[in-house]
């Protein structure tokens, strides 16, 4: 592995398949917490910190609880004939560590950054039900990623969805003066400036690296 | 309370996704077909109608303080069944839906509805609700499933439906096409609603 292919997964994770614009994943805190550039910057920021801990929790659980291979910890623990083959567990173990991982975090940082807390506190619960979260490390095991490309993967989704998201509220705090007909006023009107986001970033999938 | 309220109001009044405008990652993502739409719909469907039964049968046993983490794990078993019930009988559709299959589990929709209804009422009227929204979601994929395929490739279920002359608007079924049918959509029952209230 080397430093180059991280470069591409980093950039093709931002900008070619960006998480919201080209992959639809966590739209509903795409919309929902757009309206304000701080609120987008605060969200934002919970969402690269709990997926980069996600990707790397979900690997570990993945390669060594999970997966059917001589390093799983099961196959040592009760000394059976062969690896057990738990996959088909994976979609309930992932939701339960990222659960218990955004509670954990939201305690932690409870405990050391007071300030901190203040400003992602709020947005943490609503990341164990942002499908971003769940779908970056199911997207790590499908593309069968190591530990730092799942790291790096998870990191550079987050700071996609975290881009797109800033560039909403910026366009948002302006429609709000805007003469827009008053039935796409909102959420319609914000859907439409996504889809035209989305071709811009659609420019991107024209872009070689390496 | 009525049983035909609770199972109509999905279909229009409280649709998941036009009203509610919940569960929207995989209503942009799979509706660029019919067939995808109607899966994921069915899919979703299942899952919901399950879960909204299980959930209300254990509601008085639940504790308060930990309803959340054990409506996911119900909700994330039925997923799986869904899972791998596809994988073995329609593999095509999962390879298709893809990572959306396991993604049903942080659907909105389903969460909400166990957490605003069956958490609540009883058995029976969890069923028609979970069966009323599902629906009503299926409906919903299948309007923008309809409207994309038909316009961004000219065919319908996999149907050429034009002749040769047609050109199609090939940015419906790229993901921008998703975005700003769902936000015509979106405004146009907007419109609808402002009208018959007057």
């Amino acid at each position: 592995m080397e430093v180059k292919s991280l470069f591409i997964i980093a950039i093709s994770s931002i900008f070619i398949n960006n998480f919201v614009l080209s992959r639809f994943l966590g739209i509903c805190p795409y919309i929902g917490v757009s309206k304000k550039i701080d609120s987008a910057i605060g969200m934002g920021f919970a969402v690269v910190f709990v997926m980069t801990l996600a990707s790397m929790a979900t690997w570990l659980i993945n390669n060594f609880l999970l997966k059917p291979s001589p390093s799983n910890l099961f196959y040592h623990l009760f000394s059976a004939k062969e690896p057990p083959d738990l996959m088909f567990l994976k979609t309930i173990a992932f939701i339960l560590v990222i659960a218990a991982l955004v509670q954990f975090v939201e305690m932690v940082i409870q405990k050391l950054s007071p300030g901190l807390y203040r400003s992602l506190g709020i947005y943490l619960p609503l990341i164990t039900t942002n499908c971003a979260i769940l779908g970056v490390t199911i997207l790590n095991l499908d593309l069968n990623y190591s530990f730092i490309e799942s790291i790096v993967h998870g990191f550079s989704a987050g700071v996609g969805f975290t881009l797109a998201l800033i560039l909403m509220a910026g366009i948002r705090e302006r429609l709000e003066l805007a003469p827009i007909p008053e039935a796409l006023k909102g959420i319609p009107i914000a859907f439409i400036m996504a889809g035209l986001m989305s071709i811009a970033f659609l420019g991107f999938s024209g872009l070689k690296i390496g | 309370m009525s049983m035909t309220k609770e199972f109509f109001k999905g279909f229009y009044a409280e649709n998941p996704v036009f009203r509610l405008v919940l569960g929207l990652c995989p209503t942009l993502a799979v509706s660029n077909s019919v067939q995808n739409a109607i899966g994921m719909g069915a899919a979703a469907t299942f899952v919901l109608v399950c879960s909204n039964v299980i959930i209300s049968l254990i509601r008085n046993m639940v504790p308060k303080k930990i309803r959340i983490p054990i409506y996911i794990v119900v909700i994330a078993t039925f997923v799986t069944i869904v899972d791998l019930a596809m994988a073995g009988f329609a593999p095509d559709l999962h390879k298709s839906l893809g990572i959306f299959v396991p993604l049903i589990v942080v659907n909105c929709i389903i969460l909400g509805r166990a957490e605003a209804f069956a958490g609540k009422n009883s058995v029976f009227y969890s069923l028609l609700d979970g069966l009323g929204m599902g629906i009503g979601f299926m409906l919903a994929l299948t309007l923008l499933g309809v409207t994309r395929e038909l316009l961004g490739d000219g065919k319908l279920w996999g149907v050429p439906v034009f002749g040769s002359g047609f050109e199609p608007v090939l940015i419906l079924i790229l993901p921008p096409g998703a975005f700003l049918t769902l936000g015509l959509y979106l405004g146009f029952f907007n419109w609808i609603d402002k009208k018959t209230k007057k």
